[in-house]
């Protein structure tokens, strides 16, 4: 309704969802009708796990680029809160059994047959956090580059509180204007992410942070609640079009995407996608690092950012598994994700990737620069990168 | 194979030998949108029931050609030029001599429902062995007669509690409330509920397997019993006294004793239906009631829906009332986009949104959809998208009229532009617009979810198409326009405010609240005006009434001004004439051996009456009509009365006046009798 067209007018609605309800299997059309876009307007549901968001700015901007259309609805959505609990499969036969039983005496004796196992729930959020072909939770994988890359609990924690100070200070001072206010049904306004902690000072902060206990490998690993991203609810849309499309609507042009990587490495350190997919973009235009204005690689994980700047810093690691000749250089954590990132505000996995091109668009107009690059790494061993420029040109 | 033509029937006879009995009421019935069974129609129903005795069809399949419904009642109008018992009588039997000869064909006969099926229409079809209806949420099953003061007169009576039980019978009898087809099914009211698609199929299904007709359940047959009648009647009766009293509503009380008395003879029972009902529509309750029901009709015809399309409603406010605007024009399906900055007081909007839906749709994915519609903005962007704007910011020219300047460049041409001010006059805030003569009013009354009325206020300037299509809007959203002139207080407030401010002086004289508020509701009031102005706000109540004692014959009584002063504002602040405990005030018990004075009810009624003269003459409102229907509508002013200007003219008008005489005498110059007396 900000536009100067009808809902009607888009050509398509594209959305990234991770785990969409089992009632909403093609949650872009759900969305696409209740945003009142209207019958006629196609609407289809991209999934490329955490960087699911991103993949449907991917396919809006190849079909605009291909010609087949003009005005799409792109983006990311996921309620993790609303993640199903399953049932087991000793419980899904038993309750096939029972109600393929007529009579009451079939029926008393299938109920002789159920035990307490069979109520064990399966929880939909776990399974979708772990990677089945080599076994290991997203957390896991996290804890496979700290160890590789050497980085520590302390720089996890305080990468963590840092993440959590650029909220904060971004919250206060009004930079977040791309996010809408939210109500529930019982009266209350939601106006920003309710991740964000306010500690006392930093040695308190840090002090409260070394005592959570490590999640994923119990006892003995680094990757804690407060160093990982936070499961939250989150959608982000963005309007992309054709030239033709911002001139017959008058578009105001927030930028443009130049251009995306895709990368493929291994899945034990997905959290390193971020450095693969970033890499050959670079190469392709001729940038250095310093020809970034600004950079935002989604949280996933305090370890797994941190990894991602020790690999492109380390010289044996572009050459044997980039391609590169020497190390790429260091990426300035002054530039990086800014306004705070997934620890601080949360990864809602299908939505993410969106937000983080989003929000990026909007540091550029802010600081009145122009060239920023996005990425996010991939559970099941991918990584996913965009770069983008601010403005019309 | 097509019978001689008949002007309100079809008459079709299938291959299968079922016939199928189609009602298309002619166009000479001025109500040609719904079928209604006058005396026209039950003749000719009851010639071709006879012949149908004779000719032994396979089934009897009545349906309805009209895409809005299956038959909506009696013809209302036939009523009103009734005279004595005898014609209502003829105009009865009429109507269960029909109904006794669809009963009693020999064939399987269907009522095929759709759309609503009300009252005389909802007795064909219990007339009928079978009762199939579309599932869709427009169709509605009741017997409302008891809203007119009448009860059920073709055989309702007689047939409902033995099928479906007494308790359920009785219940929609007595409430007059419509039910949808799968509560229907639920009660046993109907045998099926069914998609639109499966409709004929179903009727023919039955007839050509006839299963066995609904019986109640066996608690439910028990409740027709000759002692058990008694024990659930007083019951019932407890509960009705409740809602109305047998003195202003004496219908409900008799339909409990018809029945307690002939439930076990259906014979005797039937033409006890008739008598009953014909002592009732000759009556005064029902005289009123009807009339009420023709003054609704006539509102209803002021707003012209085709006038204006709307898609779109923006509401500038998330107050009380802007909210509740709002949320009212969601529920009936437009969008709407609610502009407020204010976080809170937008999720207090929602809060109250969730409640009302879930109350009304019951089905998540429509309450869902209607959540959907209702959009939060607090940019205001959508103000350039919608067909009508309403503000609804607090009471302050300078505000209102920057905000028009702000939006009238943004807005849609031919966009409405509504203002919902209670007292600020319109001439004066059109001043701001480029074109003033589009700004008119449109006001909601508190609870907007239960207040049918809606004041469409125009100014001198005010364009009249722009008013007329803002009375269609009101339409659109279900409710009743009243066209008034934009002067101080309009018609509602204006009326009600000297009534109310009679009892706050009365109370201040020291006769206690709860007194008054019962000479009130022992009139007919739905609530007295202690207990209203406490749950409108008493700075609310303060603040109208110093703007109507500017410019009219208005005291504010310094009792107001006192206890708003001492924070004591209503309900809201949990303390104002009377304490709080969450809505219910809680009563102090009366002096032994205190006697109220005998003229509570008469001053309160007085000043009302006096200042609705007044509004006559000063043509707040075009007629006597649209006054009373205005203040029935507007204030629940006791409807079996027929409104304050029937009243006056029942009750006589010279004694009324010269009873305003003497309290004028009595308590001074606010009774002084309006000009206007002499003219009623």
């Amino acid at each position: 309704m900000r536009q100067n067209f009808q809902p009607s007018d888009f050509d398509e609605v594209i959305l990234g969802c991770v785990m969409p309800g089992p009632d909403e299997a093609n949650i872009a059309r759900v969305v696409a009708l209740r945003l009142g876009c209207g019958k006629h307007v196609p609407a289809w549901t991209v999934q490329r796990n955490c960087a699911s968001g991103m993949q449907a700015l991917d396919c809006a901007a190849r079909n605009i680029a291909l010609g087949r259309a003009h005005l799409i609805l792109a983006g990311g959505v996921e309620a993790m809160s609303h993640a199903p609990v399953l049932l087991n499969n000793d419980m899904v036969t038993w309750l096939g059994e029972w109600s393929a039983e007529r009579n009451f005496g079939a029926r008393l004796a299938a109920l002789s047959k159920l035990r307490a196992g069979h109520f064990k729930p399966i929880i939909g959020l776990l399974r979708g956090l772990t990677d089945p072909v080599v076994g290991l939770s997203m957390g896991q994988t996290a804890e496979n580059l700290a160890h590789r890359f050497n980085i520590s609990r302390e720089r996890m924690d305080a990468f963590a509180l840092e993440s959590h100070r650029r909220l904060a200070k971004a919250q206060d001072d009004k930079l977040l204007g791309e996010i809408e206010t939210l109500y529930d049904t019982q009266g209350h306004a939601y106006e920003h992410d309710d991740g964000l902690r306010r500690g006392k000072d930093h040695e308190d902060d840090m002090a409260k942070m070394a005592k959570l206990k490590p999640v994923f490998d119990r006892h003995f690993g680094n990757v804690t609640a407060g160093n990982s991203a936070q499961i939250t609810d989150g959608a982000a849309l963005l309007i992309l079009a054709s030239a033709e499309a911002v001139e017959k609507y008058k578009l105001p042009v927030l930028g443009r995407i130049i251009d995306v990587q895709w990368a493929g490495l291994e899945p034990a350190q997905m959290g390193l996608g971020p450095a693969h997919s970033m890499a050959p973009i670079m190469q392709r235009h001729g940038l250095a690092i310093q020809d970034i204005d600004y950079w935002e690689i989604n949280e996933a994980f305090a370890a797994q950012v941190l990894a991602c700047l020790e690999a492109w810093k380390d010289s044996d690691y572009c050459r044997t598994e980039l391609g590169l000749d020497r190390a790429f250089g260091e990426i300035d954590l002054a530039r990086l994700n800014v306004d705070g990132g997934g620890v601080s505000l949360g990864h809602p996995v299908g939505a993410s990737g969106a937000r983080i091109v989003l929000h990026l668009l909007n540091v550029l107009k802010r600081t009145k620069t122009r060239r920023g690059m996005a990425s996010l790494c991939i559970g099941g061993g991918q990584g996913g990168a965009m770069l983008v420029e601010s403005g019309r040109e | 194979m097509n019978q001689p033509a008949y002007k309100h029937w079809h008459v079709e006879r299938d291959n299968d030998a079922i016939v199928w009995l189609h009602i298309d009421v002619g166009s000479t019935n001025s109500n040609n949108s719904a079928n209604v069974l006058s005396s026209s129609v039950l003749d000719e129903l009851n010639e071709i029931l006879e012949k149908l005795t004779y000719e032994l069809p396979r089934g009897v399949i009545v349906l309805s050609d009209k895409p809005n419904g299956f038959i909506a009642g009696a013809d209302v109008k036939e009523f009103v030029p009734l005279k004595e018992t005898a014609e209502a009588l003829v105009l009865l039997r009429r109507g269960q001599r029909a109904m006794n000869r669809l009963a009693e064909l020999k064939c399987p006969t269907v009522a095929l429902i759709h759309g609503f099926c009300l009252g005389g229409g909802m007795e064909l079809a219990l007339a009928c062995r079978y009762r199939i209806a579309d599932e869709d949420p427009r169709t509605r099953l009741g017997l409302p007669e008891i809203k007119l003061g009448i009860h059920p007169g073709f055989g309702g009576t007689v047939r409902l509690p033995p099928l479906i039980g007494a308790p359920a019978a009785m219940d929609l009898m007595l409430t007059g409330k419509t039910i949808d087809a799968r509560t229907a099914k639920k009660i046993g009211l109907i045998d099926y509920a069914v998609p639109a698609r499966h409709l004929k199929r179903a009727a023919m299904s039955v007839i050509m397997n006839p299963p066995a007709p609904h019986r109640p359940g066996f608690i439910q047959s028990l409740t027709n019993k000759g002692f058990i009648r008694n024990i659930l009647a007083s019951a019932m009766r407890h509960r009705v006294a409740e809602k109305a009293s047998e003195a202003h509503y004496p219908a409900p009380y008799a339909l409990i004793d018809l029945w307690v008395k002939h439930a076990h003879d259906p014979v005797k029972m039937m033409e006890e239906e008739a008598a009953s009902v014909a002592r009732f529509v000759l009556g005064k309750t029902a005289h009123n009631l009807v009339r009420v029901f023709f003054l609704q009709e006539r509102l209803k015809s002021l707003g012209k829906k085709t006038l204006i399309a709307p898609q779109h409603v923006h509401v500038i406010g998330g107050g009380v009332m802007g909210g509740d605007i709002a949320i009212w024009c969601a529920l009936q399906g437009l969008r709407v986009t609610v502009q407020e900055t204010r976080h809170d007081a937008m999720a207090k909007v929602i809060k109250r949104a969730y409640a009302l839906f879930k109350k009304r749709f019951k089905q998540p994915r429509l309450i869902q959809a209607a959540m959907d519609r209702l959009i939060p903005d607090d940019k205001g962007v959508g103000v350039s998208h919608a067909d009508v704007v309403i503000e609804a910011i607090f009471e302050d020219i300078l505000a209102k009229q920057a905000l028009y300047r702000e939006i009238e460049p943004k807005m849609k041409a031919g966009a409405l532009l509504a203002t919902n001010t209670s007292s600020i006059p319109l001439e004066i805030l059109s001043e701001a617009l480029a074109k003033p003569s589009r700004l008119v009013g449109i006001h909601f009354f508190n609870p907007v979810a239960q207040m049918q009325l809606v004041e469409v206020v125009s100014s001198f300037i005010t364009d009249p198409v722009v008013t007329r299509q803002a009375a269609a809007f009101v339409r659109h959203i279900d409710r009743l326009p009243l066209p008034v002139k934009s002067s101080p207080g309009f018609l509602v407030n204006r009326v009600l405010m000297p009534y109310l401010l009679e009892a706050v002086t009365m109370e201040w004289e020291g006769v206690p609240a709860a007194m008054i508020d019962k000479a009130a509701l022992d009139f007919g009031m739905p609530m007295g005006p202690i207990r209203l102005a406490d749950t409108v706000g008493l700075d609310i109540c303060l603040s109208v009434a110093e703007i109507l004692s500017q410019r009219l014959n208005v005291d504010v009584p310094p009792r107001l001004r006192e206890l708003v002063s001492a924070g004591r504002l209503g309900v809201k602040s949990g303390q104002g004439f009377y304490t709080y405990h969450g809505d219910k005030p809680q009563i102090p018990r009366a002096k032994p051996g205190y006697t109220p004075p005998a003229d509570i009810a008469e001053r309160l009624m007085l000043r009302l009456l006096n200042e609705a003269a007044a509004c006559l003459r000063e043509g707040v409102v075009a007629d006597a009509d649209l006054l009373d229907a205005g203040i029935i509508f507007g204030t629940g002013f006791a409807p079996f009365r027929g409104g304050p200007i029937n009243y006056v003219q029942e009750a006589g008008v010279d004694i009324q006046r010269k009873k305003l005489h003497e309290l004028e005498q009595h308590y001074g110059k606010r009774f002084v009798a309006d000009a206007e007396w002499a003219e009623l």
